[in-house]
């Protein structure tokens, strides 16, 4: 057999990649839409934060079946040890986003029990939202393996690490949320999410801190892979750019810019996640198994890639063409029913 | 039962995994129809303009609304299933199902996703082209779905164009895998299945608008609708059926031994009517037969030859009487059907179809008869694939993830069985509610919908701030 025209584990990973970070950027902002929505007691304001993200936020969500699927289909070596191994941190996501995701419809329809449904909402969005943050301290950490299963615990998740990571997820979301919402809301709304803005953002720095600090003191390859000539000079500029953005992200928060903390926001959330794949890079099951041991068969990535590579810009597209129909500040009447 | 089958993982995975998807086909087995039924009756209001047809499809709308969010979220727990109680399944067939899950993401659900947004909030803000283009895009994306997680099912039910290697397969065709010989039965007769679920809902909703005698119009709409595309559906429904028995006689034997409750094979086989299978005595208590019926239609012939349970060893048989019962079942409800749509015929042509009370009043009762036969056909379907997860390669308990134990698939088994209890018996209640409004052309909630002289539900006084900003801006005056 010849060998293959391009390295397609290679092209799988970006793709795998690329679709994580869309699913934690775009369910990411209206995660923390829903829990700025808790945060927010004044119902006029609750209905605007709503109406918000309706129209887009299922849409959102199907980037979590994508990545989902794409590491099924791509590496599934990976998926067969990873998610066995967050049993729980997976059940109490899955549950959490189907009150969420209920609470769109039922809190409109279901008047006489609008407060669970909005606490419903609230809170779905904040433990989803936490499950995922241990869900990536966890990943960071590593799992028990023995051939190509996991041998673990199903609570070995469970760590200080993981919580941490956890919390700052939220408080990641959060930031995420308020930036979208400062970009379509005006007036007392926006001055309110730009103060929960600045709230948010210094529990990531103090979250992005400790993953920074703690996975080179716990991990020494991870230690190596960062601190020693010449690696330094090439890696130093994620860092740096991260500091960078922090302090756009809070100036941007304290002026009358509309659309610059989501993006700053977004620029954070780039400088962490590039960070982390250099610290775990080659690997898809830390510590153990590389993205070439769990790739699928050559045959297997060929052929869906063909259909991707065709589908993903239609898609993207399409995706498009759905928030430039919502565009603009939300209008008070948007809803349908 | 003792305390080990109790915290058996095997076991226990097992009830989960019939727990979160017997719930979950309820949803596909309505959206699937309501999309393609609100696509035409878009298609027929741009058509024609008649405000009948729209006021149909905003009324849909709504119900589509709720159940295909509640779709949506029972359908993201499936796959993450594969991998929390699957794990061995998923190690070892990834490489040939992975990317007919994966096309199933990229071609269905960004597409039902992105269009269902504008479907539902997009009507004020695009042409009326593009909103019925969205319709049309939402019902293809249901479609698609159909059709990648049917061509998984079929593969696993009869595997073609794979090789195995150390114990895990691998594709050698991927038109064979996509197109194995249960695929387009199975495909067929689930769509039409889904199809008419959605009609019998549609006659069951006309029905009770035309009792109440609120939307006459719209009533005797639905209900003419509903009817002339069951006249077709249903006879070739039970078609379709009888196609994909006698594929399964062709490629799952067992299964169909199972179906008909057939212990002895042979020539000339009896059909069986009533039975209790016994699966240790291998035999049926109680059994009302039919001599050589079943050969009849089993393969229609007279004397053709049919394989009996007991030409299978016993390890290789489902459990019998889940799977005779769930037939029973299915089958019963698509004569239900049949006589259903015929009394509707008798009734149209002597002109009394819209105002035969206890006609309408049983239509009212039909409504659900196509999930229970969709849970009665799934059932005979996965049941009969027993003992294997790949039918006749690998076995349901070698699939389940080893490092579970039975205490976390019981803890997470009590918590998907307190979530779907709380979540849809609600929204069973909130389709009543947007059902009992009826297909009004303007907001349903802020009125008072008066039913028979006096409102339907008690008027909630909220002072205009504590009502959704929809509601409150667009300032009703009741």
């Amino acid at each position: 057999m010849n060998g293959p025209m391009l390295d397609l584990v290679g092209v799988w990973t970006v793709i795998l990649g690329a679709g994580v970070f869309f699913y934690v950027l775009l369910d990411g902002f209206d995660l923390g839409v829903g829990m700025l929505y808790g945060l927010n007691p004044d119902s006029t304001s609750r209905g605007i934060i709503m109406n918000s993200i309706a129209p887009i936020w299922d849409g959102n969500e199907t980037w979590l079946i994508l990545g989902g699927l794409a590491l099924l289909a791509a590496f599934p070596l990976a998926f067969a040890i990873i998610i066995p191994a967050l049993y729980f941190p997976v059940l109490l996501m899955l549950l959490a986003l189907i009150f969420r995701g209920v609470a769109f419809e039922f809190r409109f329809k279901d008047k006489e029990h609008r407060g669970f449904w909005d606490n419903a909402f609230a809170y779905g969005s904040a433990v989803a939202t936490f499950a995922q943050g241990t869900v990536l301290g966890a990943f960071i950490q590593g799992f028990q393996v023995e051939g190509r299963q996991f041998t673990g615990g199903s609570f070995d998740w469970l760590t200080p690490f993981s919580v941490m990571t956890g919390v700052a997820l939220m408080a990641g979301y959060t930031l995420l949320g308020a930036g979208w919402l400062i970009l379509k809301t005006e007036g007392g709304l926006q001055d309110w999410a730009r103060v929960q803005g600045r709230r948010a953002l210094i529990l990531v720095l103090v979250g992005i801190g400790i993953v920074s600090l703690w996975t080179p003191y716990a991990q020494p390859d991870i230690a190596q892979r960062w601190f020693t000539w010449p690696n330094i000079v090439f890696l130093a500029p994620v860092p740096l750019a991260s500091a960078v953005l922090a302090w756009a992200t809070w100036r941007s928060l304290g002026r009358d810019h509309h659309a610059w903390p989501f993006v700053y926001g977004i620029g954070l959330f780039i400088t962490a996640y590039l960070g982390l794949a250099i610290s775990l890079w080659p690997n898809i099951v830390p510590h153990r198994y590389s993205l070439w041991d769990a790739a699928s068969s050559e045959s297997t990535q060929a052929f869906l890639l063909v259909g991707t590579l065709f589908l993903l810009p239609i898609i993207l597209l399409y995706s498009g063409w759905s928030y430039w129909v919502f565009r603009g500040k939300v209008k008070a009447d948007a809803g349908y029913h | 039962m003792s305390t080990d089958r109790l915290l058996d993982p095997l076991i226990l995975s097992r009830l989960q995994f019939v727990w979160v998807v017997a719930w979950h086909i309820l949803l596909p087995a309505f959206t699937v129809g309501i999309a393609s039924y609100i696509a035409m009756l878009e298609g027929l209001h741009a058509w024609t303009k008649n405000p009948v047809y729209l006021r149909i499809s905003k009324f849909w709308i709504r119900v589509f609304a709720v159940t295909f969010g509640m779709g949506v979220v029972s359908g993201i727990v499936m796959p993450f299933q594969f991998g929390t109680n699957w794990s061995r399944f998923t190690d070892a067939v990834s490489n040939v199902v992975g990317p007919l899950f994966a096309y199933e993401g990229l071609t269905a659900f960004f597409l039902e996703a992105a269009f269902l947004g504008v479907l539902l909030f997009g009507r004020k803000l695009v042409p009326p082209w593009a909103h019925f283009i969205a319709a049309s895009m939402v019902a293809l994306g249901t479609l698609l779905s159909t059709f990648w997680i049917l061509a998984v099912n079929s593969w696993m039910q009869t595997p073609r164009g794979y090789t195995v290697v150390d114990g895990r397969f691998f594709p050698a065709s991927w038109v064979d895998i996509i197109f194995s010989p249960s695929f387009p039965y199975r495909l067929a007769h689930v769509v039409s299945g889904f199809y008419v679920t959605t009609a019998f809902v549609v006659l069951a909703v006309a029905a009770y608008t035309l009792r109440k005698g609120r939307f006459p119009d719209e009533g005797r709409v639905m209900m003419r609708m509903a009817l002339g595309f069951l006249t077709l559906f249903v006879p070739l429904q039970i078609v379709l059926g009888d196609m994909h028995g006698l594929n399964t006689l062709e490629h799952q034997p067992a299964k169909l031994a199972a179906m008909e409750g057939l212990w002895e094979g042979g020539q000339g086989v009896p059909a069986s009517l009533f039975g209790f299978p016994d699966q240790k005595a291998e035999t049926n208590h109680f059994e009302i037969t039919v001599p050589k019926l079943g050969s009849l239609y089993l393969t229609h012939h007279w004397d053709g030859a049919v394989k009996g349970l007991k030409d299978f060893p016993a390890d290789q048989r489902p459990p019998v009487i889940v799977v005779y019962w769930a037939f029973r079942v299915m089958v019963g409800a698509g004569l239900a059907m049949l006589a259903i749509v015929g009394v509707g015929w008798l009734l149209r042509w002597s002109g009394r179809l819209y105002t035969t009370e206890w006609y309408l009043r049983g239509l009212q009762w039909a409504g659900p008869l196509g999930f229970i036969a969709v849970l009665a056909g799934w059932t005979t379907t996965e049941v009969g694939r027993q003992p294997w997860t790949v039918y006749g390669l690998m076995r349901t308990a070698d699939s389940v993830t080893p490092s579970l134990t039975g205490g976390d698939v019981i803890l997470s088994l009590l918590m998907y069985m307190a979530v779907y209890l709380l979540i849809y018996p609600t929204g069973l209640l909130l389709l009543r509610r947007i059902v009992r409004n009826g297909p009004l052309d303007h907001d349903a909630e802020n009125d008072t919908p008066v039913e028979s002289g006096r409102p339907a539900q008690p008027v909630v006084a909220l002072p205009l701030a504590q009502l959704p900003e929809g509601h409150a801006a667009e300032g009703h005056t009741p």
